[in-house]
């Protein structure tokens, strides 16, 4: 039994891919549960999904997946504000036209006979090809959304709780939300690479889902979050090395268990 | 001296659209101001005036201190992992740096809050496994623990239990004998009566002052307009509201 948990992480490959990781879960987690406790759900899938065209072009030019992530979320952000402004519209449809349009750009993009054979990867991430330079990367960007989840914590608590009264209480409502934004922009990017522009909303939202429904206190939720996320992707790791299936998608599935075992577990809330 | 000091205000939310206008009124410490008015009437679209939300046209505010504000339970997540105790150290928040940890003080603090409300006993209940008027209760303990000069509360004792309603009516009691302002937005108007001052307000202010003589029929009807029914005898006027939520 222990061999069947260690023996798979002997090698370089399988060392990288763990490491990298249980570094996303520490972000993807506790991120997750501020993107739920504030509805945007929607945007976190379409933010990811709506990167598609920067990473193929950065895998056209042979640049790095990471620089064409960052530009494909500013694009994607850009035109959905665009689209949002116009009040006919407003931002769910922003959003959808925005991100179907730039996943079916990004697509075209790497069907091209010009593209090389690596949309597969964009797609579901290549846990197992993360280097030491990727996993560095990755670490600085998630250090960074730690650090400002840690600083922005009782603003993004009083503004997710009751609106109405945060600015009084010292928080202000818009710039929460701009802020969870912005450091969802940032795990995205940081998870691309090992993840997949299609599964890393798996991890970022899966474990916060269960975890808001087992915690009773938001520290708690978001450490369980954490720990769920870790779990997934070790459980993820193992899965597909014995089973010999995706990684990404294996870390995927895996996260999705404790979700649906949670919902079985009946809410405290009082209906009104 | 007054605490809250309003003149001339007029202000709303977009350019051209004035939601409140020519409110003046003056309240000193330990009086306690009942705000009554039709829903859309403006009530909450003053309190919002006061902490510095709506972009005010003309007129100044002058207040004593950074109001707190009650909200109306209503508006707070039911799902939002907290205890109550959670939500009454949120009043500590503003005055805690992010780096610092909320200590025994604030703890305390969050503690002596809730034993006023008189819920000792849930303080580590869910938020959300409360019943109405506990919530309420758990709402107006946070502000207590914002410790400010000034509370504005948001129809506080509407749909409330009636154990609920005399918890917190005694707290205001206690809250004005500390020389503390409160404006309270309300449908009723028999509460009012009781209060210090009452400012009737309807898109723009009708009346103010004393609650004996500013409440006469002519006022009521000016304020509630249609949702007012006038029982016979003389003052027993009630204003009706329709409780939108």
């Amino acid at each position: 039994m222990l061999g069947w948990l260690i023996d798979p992480f002997g090698g370089t490959i399988m060392q990288h891919a763990l490491a990298e990781v249980l570094v996303l879960s520490l972000a993807c987690g506790p991120l997750g549960v501020w993107v739920l406790l504030y509805r945007d759900a929607y945007a976190a899938e379409s933010m990811s999904h709506g990167m598609l065209p920067g990473l193929v072009v950065a895998a056209l030019a042979g640049a790095p997946l990471l620089v064409g992530a960052a530009g494909g979320v500013l694009v994607a952000a850009a035109g959905i504000a665009l689209v949002a402004r116009d009040e006919r519209l407003g931002g769910d449809v922003g959003v959808a036209v925005c991100v179907s349009a730039l996943f079916g750009l990004g697509a075209m993009l790497a069907l091209s006979p010009a593209a090389p054979p690596r949309l597969q990867e964009l797609l579901f991430g290549d846990l197992l090809g993360v280097t030491t330079a990727d996993l560095l990367a990755a670490g600085a960007l998630v250090v960074g959304v730690g650090l400002g989840l840690a600083a922005w914590a009782r603003p993004l608590a009083l503004a997710a709780f009751e609106r109405a009264s945060a600015p009084s209480l010292g928080a202000r409502p818009a710039r929460c939300e701009l802020i969870l934004l912005v450091l969802l922009a940032v795990t995205t990017v940081a998870a691309v690479q090992g993840l997949g522009n299609l599964l890393l909303f798996a991890l970022i939202v899966a474990p916060a889902a269960a975890a808001l429904r087992l915690g009773r206190h938001l520290r708690t939720v978001l450490a369980l979050a954490a720990g769920l996320a870790a779990l997934a992707g070790v459980a993820g790791l193992l899965v597909s090395f014995h089973l010999g299936i995706a990684t990404g998608a294996s870390v995927a599935m895996c996260a999705l268990v404790p979700a649906f075992a949670a919902m079985l577990v009946p809410a405290r809330v009082r209906r009104r | 001296m007054s605490a809250v000091r309003v003149e001339g205000l007029s202000g709303g939310y977009r350019p051209g659209q004035e939601a409140l206008r020519d409110v003046s009124f003056a309240a000193g410490p330990g009086q306690v101001v009942g705000v009554l008015g039709p829903n859309g009437g403006g009530k909450t679209t003053l309190f919002r005036a006061l902490l510095g939300e709506l972009p005010v046209r003309r007129g100044e505010v002058t207040l004593a201190g950074a109001p707190a504000y009650v909200p109306q339970t209503e508006r707070a997540r039911l799902d939002f992992p907290v205890s109550a105790l959670d939500v009454a150290l949120m009043g500590a928040y503003g005055r805690t740096p992010w780096y610092r940890r909320l200590g025994r003080r604030e703890r305390d603090a969050a503690r002596d809050a809730l034993a006023r409300v008189g819920l000792t006993a849930v303080a580590d209940e869910t938020f959300g496994a409360l019943s109405g008027g506990q919530r309420q209760r758990v709402l107006l303990a946070r502000a207590l623990v914002q410790d400010a000069p000034v509370l504005l509360l948001d129809e506080p004792l509407s749909g409330v239990d009636g154990a609920s309603a005399a918890g917190i009516e005694r707290v205001f009691g206690e809250l004005r004998d500390e020389g503390r302002t409160l404006l309270v937005a309300t449908h009723d108007v028999h509460q009012a009566a009781s209060w210090d001052l009452v400012l009737c307000v309807h898109g723009r202010q009708v009346a103010v002052g004393k609650p004996r003589e500013t409440l006469t029929p002519d006022v009521l009807r000016e304020t509630y307009g249609a949702e007012l029914i006038v029982l016979e005898g003389g003052d027993a006027a009630v204003g009706v509201g329709h409780h939108a939520h």
